[in-house]
């Protein structure tokens, strides 16, 4: 399940599932919502009437037909692509909702257990859960301990503790008990849970429109209405400049005409974009709470992002082995991984690892015994028989292992404490290895900094976006992994509430804030921020505080997120400018086509002739041609509606450049040729 | 070649002039002395005026509603004192209602539509109290209202106080310049006199002459993007525009102030570059649309309609400018232009008075398109367009819509219905494209408050005077209240720093985009139209038609 975006080849099925519920589609209903589509939808019915009209006036009405299809043509693409952008959140959403049905729950009364319909189950009811036994519902673990599988919503196939108190109590309806049992106060019923959220939201089912979205369709519509206005009143200029009157391929064409002009690719994929901007999250596992979310994320100013798991893999790691003075490399590698056989810390595994990269597979020692680490001594290591060369092998702090190196009457070399130091100046940990009470050498421990995002946070200031790092480090840490990373600011010592203080003040500044966080401390911040990121494993608190829950708890996705909701607004740009341009090519393919037939008595042919700059074989075939144009380009342009404008690494400059290149001049250009081509076809037929 | 050559001489002298100008613009409007002798003067004469001191801070509602009853009061009296006229001149025809009205309108407007002859219809005193009053006023009016825009642009929660904006535009800027230019006219001969008639003998064309207070109206017709003249011919009058050097500074003064406007703009929000690019677009249009027109004059025009004193290139540059900057005086007749000029004054008066446009009015009314622009190719970059910091939300862009597409939809209504109307088709001098290039034109002056006129159509009667009458509010209004609902939805918005990549407002990247939403909605919506009348037109005269 845990998946990067792939880029998904639509199936058969998907499309014949689409194309039908986009004619299903096509009623007042949905056409209210989409004024375009929905004045589209009146002006092939005017075609329709017309075409009978002519059929009883025994009129030629082959091409009135002709137009009268493509106008509902258009009508049907514009749905299909919407149905079909839903589709794709659906499959997903059954997935989800799989194997929730019908469950049974055991309902704690007092001291006897009942066996009872988890759909009966109410807030504030104690259940209890074990081991093999899917969790019915949302709940908090009041009693007990448990591994649970939560691989059906986050992906991660590794079961999680959950117990009571702190922030590790939330339990999900929908995953599996692995070991152990607990007892869980429900806190929503069935079909109030997390994961019906979840479903409705991926389905989105109550979408509305976003801001920027609202925005758009207020220009679109007012585009529309000044349209409308100039096609309405061109019959009476028409009729003044002395155009005869035509009245039935007239009124086709001006439908014609008005359809084209009206900026229908994008009033078409309008819906359509906004659900594969919300699809493409939930292919990388995030699941946005309201598309609201998502246009914001592409509009942040400022990320803030937690040292911890974003910036870095979170656990120290051996980076390099410094022999003392006079001690051979190898030597004190071959100590460091003795040190270190037993010690199963992420550290310890580390530095076998990084002496087994240097100089191969190590041998194991005879009855070794383990000196484990603990908090108290902060060192660990191994004593080998009496009968070695060498009996004690230590790793640890420095300061514990130098006094008892200088307990023992081996004070410390100075050089060697100096590099300890500046180890721990710039942020890193330095071991110190003795054997026998002897100081040998040093190894050190980086935080190790993820790769690429260095590049990614380049990416961010590209954008005009402000990182800062948050991390409880000191300041002389911190400052080393901001250098290496390359975030913009850091904050250091970091205490909870400076979050919640950082957000406000970028705020106040009129800047917007992304962060992502799980702790119950990071709630308010993750409320306050304007896009926040929870993670699924979070506390119920941090869930409910965010406006974006990321299923496969990873903080670098918070970059993801930031591109979707670039692509999104992006996607949108591009098919504005491309819709509006077209009308240009449109204008010049109709109006000499709609004059040139009905004004032959004025013009002579060598005018009608000149006006005709495309060459179009008849004036009722260069209509056709633009109203087929125009209906195929939605359908052409839906994979771009699908799966967003990308910038593949580009500028914003350039990007912008690129696009105002091919969607705004290409736009203006690109119609010549393709109506043209659409002509040619039609006189072949 | 030295034609081309006159036309880029002419834009550089006067952005060269603008400079300063808007320089002294942004000073009075936006940075007025607190203290020294000008401080010490502007309260004297405020307090001479109105009895108080400086007026306070006006929310930008309140700003707009003293406009516009500033305005409607202008109107009123005006309206009274040109019904009244007969009871102090005798010798004058009386007038309609409608006419009366029309007038009224047109001057408070700021387009200065004339249907009648200022000579022979209205007396010396009515020219000089009543239209030469609106003159200012109405200049100053245009003004204030891009000065409001631009202090809620700036992050301001007020618009500033319109009676000081009155005050200081007029008495700072309008005056002085206009009293300078007039001097300049008198001394070339422009009559400056309350006389009414210059009889035979003492005039110098042996013939009964109209004279008046000539000189001081031309200047602020000019100057004040007005454009009505004191003769029904306006500057084509040979004492309206007696020589050279008065029809030089009379073109100088179609764009001058427009120019200083955008300087002003540009100082008061600390975007010099957004400015200059803003005026490279304006003088790119110009340009274009003067050489066609040139193009056109030299091939197919012939000298009908212009003076043979000013000659083809002088009346080319006129003609572009007075239709760029919604002026309206004229030095030539623009029903004579050949149709394909003729196309290029209608294309600029489509594009809703931008190309440079009114005192005030270019401005505002550029803003609109750029935010049009900003918001279209702004999302190409990935965030919600922003214009200055400033967010452009749903809110936002219902008022720019509506300010940018009212005048357009007006001028497809109204001459529908002058083509409906049988009594406003009969006063039309010819038939088939070209008497539908007259109505267009008619239409498209009156909404874009440019007020010159095609000739060749009759508009004094009731018709023509209620038709221009409502396109000349609508115009007007339908873009003023739109611009400062605008203002009043971003006052006090706290202005976003920069640091963000967005869409940039300067560079050539964007003096293309500017133009490309300009003429792209030119075109989308005016097509039709343009296509009907002079393009038919100029095809038509191909085949000798």
């Amino acid at each position: 399940m845990k998946s990067r975006p792939t880029q998904r080849v639509p199936d058969a099925s998907a499309i014949r599932v689409a194309a039908i519920e986009g004619l299903r589609r096509i009623t007042v209903k949905h056409l209210r919502r989409n004024i375009i589509m929905g004045l589209v939808a009146v002006g092939a019915l005017i075609t329709l009437a017309t075409t009978l009209f002519q059929i009883v006036l025994g009129q030629p009405w082959g091409s009135s037909l002709a137009i009268c299809f493509w106008l509902w043509f258009t009508v049907w693409s514009a749905m299909a692509a919407e149905s079909f952008a839903e589709g794709r959140g659906k499959a997903r959403a059954s997935s989800l909702r799989g194997g929730r049905e019908g469950l049974k729950a055991r309902l704690l009364r007092g001291d006897k257990e009942y066996v009872v319909d988890a759909a009966t189950l109410q807030p504030g009811d104690l259940i209890a859960c074990s081991a093999g036994e899917v969790i019915p519902v949302d709940g908090e673990v009041v009693a007990g301990v448990a591994m649970i599988d939560e691989s059906a919503i986050t992906g991660e196939s590794a079961p999680v503790l959950r117990s009571s108190g702190g922030d590790r109590s939330a339990v999900t309806g929908g995953t599996t008990i692995r070991s152990d049992s607990v007892t869980i106060c429900v806190q929503s019923a069935v079909g109030h849970g997390f994961v019906d959220r979840l479903i409705a939201l991926i389905e989105q089912a109550n979408r509305q429109p976003t801001p920027n979205e609202r925005a758009l369709s207020i220009v679109l519509q007012a585009l529309t209405a000044i349209f409308l206005v100039v096609v309405v009143t061109l019959p009476l200029l028409m009729w003044y400049a002395g155009v005869p009157a035509n009245t039935t391929t007239g009124v086709v064409g001006l439908v014609a005409l008005f359809v084209c002009l009206i900026p229908t690719t994008i009033g078409g994929l309008l819906p359509a974009i906004g659900i594969a901007g919300m699809d493409r999250l939930v292919a990388r596992n995030v699941v946005a709470l309201s598309g609201r979310a998502i246009e914001a994320a592409g509009d942040v100013d400022v990320l803030l992002l937690d040292k911890t798991g974003t910036i870095t893999y979170g656990n120290r790691k051996a980076s390099e082995i410094i022999p003392a003075a006079g001690k051979r490399h190898d030597e004190i590698a071959r100590l460091a991984y003795l040190a270190s056989i037993y010690d199963e810390t992420p550290e310890g595994e580390s530095i076998r690892h990084l002496v087994v990269d240097a100089y191969g597979p190590q041998e194991h020692p005879q009855q070794a015994a383990d000196v484990p680490f603990s908090a108290h001594t902060r060192l660990s290591g191994i004593d080998l028989p009496a009968s070695q060369s060498v009996t004690q092998i230590r790793k640890g702090a420095v300061d514990v292992i130098a006094s008892q190196c200088e307990a023992a009457g081996n004070p410390v070399n100075e050089v060697l404490l100096t590099t300890a130091s500046e180890l721990a100046r710039k942020g890193s940990t330095p071991l110190l290895i003795s054997v026998d009470d002897l100081s040998v050498g040093l190894v050190e421990l980086r935080d190790i900094v993820k790769p690429g995002i260095r590049d990614r946070f380049e990416r961010m200031r590209q954008y005009g976006i402000r990182t800062v790092m948050i991390t409880g480090d000191n300041p002389l840490t911190a400052a080393t992994i901001a250098a290496e990373a390359g975030v913009d600011e850091y904050i250091a010592q970091a205490r909870p509430e400076d979050k919640l203080e950082r957000i406000r003040f970028e705020q106040v500044r009129g800047n917007l804030v992304a962060m992502i966080g799980d702790g119950t401390n990071d709630a308010p911040a993750l409320a306050q921020a304007d896009v926040g990121i929870a993670m699924v494993s979070g506390t119920q608190a941090a869930r409910e505080a965010a406006t974006m829950i990321d299923l496969d708890n990873d903080p670098t996705k918070i970059l993801d997120v930031v591109d979707v909701g670039k692509e999104l607004l992006r996607t949108r740009g591009a098919l504005t400018t491309f819709s509006i341009a077209n009308d240009v090519s449109k204008y010049v393919a109709i109006l000499p086509a709609m004059f040139a037939s009905m004004w032959p008595t004025l013009l002579p042919t060598s005018i009608t002739e000149a006006l005709n700059v495309l060459q179009l074989q008849t004036p009722e075939s260069a209509i056709l041609s633009a109203v087929i144009f125009n209906a195929i380009v939605i359908g052409l342009l839906l994979p771009l509606a699908l799966r967003g404008n990308r910038d593949k690494g580009r500028r914003p400059e350039q990007m912008l450049r690129k696009n105002l290149l091919i969607y705004g001049l290409g736009g203006i250009v690109a119609p010549f040729p393709s109506i043209k081509l659409i002509d040619m076809l039609i006189s072949l037929l | 070649m030295s034609d081309v050559l006159a036309i880029l001489l002419f834009l550089a002298i006067v952005i060269g002039a603008a400079i300063p100008i808007g320089w002294w613009l942004n000073r009075i409007l936006f940075q007025f002395p607190e203290t020294g002798r000008l401080a010490k003067l502007d309260v004297s004469l405020s307090k001479l005026l109105t009895g108080k001191g400086h007026g306070s801070a006006q929310s930008v509602k309140a700003y707009l509603v003293a406009l516009l009853v500033c305005n409607a009061v202008g109107l009123l009296l005006l309206f009274a004192v040109l019904m009244c006229q007969a009871l102090w001149d005798s010798s004058l025809p009386s007038m309609p209602w409608y006419g009366a009205l029309n007038i009224a309108v047109s001057f408070v407007t700021n387009t200065n539509w004339q249907w009648y002859s200022g000579e022979v219809t209205l007396s010396p005193w009515t020219q000089a109290l009543g239209l030469t009053v609106q003159n200012f006023v109405s200049a100053a009016s245009g003004i204030a209202v891009l000065a409001a825009l631009t202090r809620t642009l700036a992050g301001r929660k007020d618009a500033g106080n319109l009676w000081n904006d009155m005050r200081r535009i007029i008495l700072y800027i309008l005056l002085p310049l206009s009293i300078a230019v007039a001097v300049v006219f008198v001394v070339q001969g422009v009559p400056q006199t309350f006389t009414a008639w210059l009889y035979g003998g003492s005039s110098p064309m042996g013939a009964d002459i109209p004279v008046g207070p000539v000189a001081s109206q031309v200047a602020i017709k000019q100057l004040g993007s007005n454009g009505g003249g004191f003769y029904g011919v306006n500057s084509a009058h040979p004492l309206e525009n007696p020589t050279w050097i008065t029809n030089a500074l009379q073109q100088w003064g179609l764009l001058v102030i427009p120019a200083a406007c955008v300087v002003a703009y540009g100082l008061a929000l600390g975007r010099k570059k957004h400015a200059a690019a803003v005026l490279a677009a304006m003088s790119a249009l110009f340009v274009t649309g003067a050489l066609v027109m040139w193009a056109s004059e030299t091939q197919y025009g012939g000298m009908e309609g212009k003076d043979v004193r000013i000659g083809t290139t002088s009346s080319v540059i006129w003609a572009a400018a007075t239709t760029a900057a919604s002026n309206g005086s004229v030095n030539a007749m623009h029903s004579s232009l050949s149709p394909l000029a003729g196309f290029v004054t209608m294309a600029n008066m489509i594009t809703g008075e931008v190309i440079f446009g009114g005192v005030g009015a270019g401005m505002y009314g550029m803003t609109l398109y750029i935010i049009l622009a900003v918001f279209l190719c702004g999302l190409m970059i990935g965030r919600t367009p922003e214009y200055l910091g400033i967010k452009l939300t749903a809110e936002r862009m219902k008022p720019v819509l509506i300010g940018l597409l009212l005048p357009t939809l007006s001028i497809l209504v109204l001459v529908a219905t002058a083509l409906l109307l049988p009594g406003a088709r009969a006063v039309v001098s010819s038939s088939g494209p070209h008497a539908l290039s007259e109505i267009l034109y008619a239409v498209l002056s009156a909404v874009g408050n440019n007020g010159s006129a095609f000739a060749g159509l009759s508009a004094g009667g009731i018709e023509w005077t209620t038709i221009t009458s409502i396109g000349m509010l609508v115009g007007r209004y339908g873009v003023i209240i739109p611009v400062l609902l605008f203002a009043h939805q971003i006052s006090g918005t706290s202005v976003v720093p920069s640091n963000t990549v967005q869409f940039s407002t300067h560079g050539p990247l964007f003096v293309v985009v500017l133009i490309g939403t300009i003429v792209l909605i030119g075109v989308l919506t005016a097509a039709p139209m343009l296509v009907l009348g002079p393009v038919a037109d100029h095809l038509l005269m191909g085949v000798g038609q």
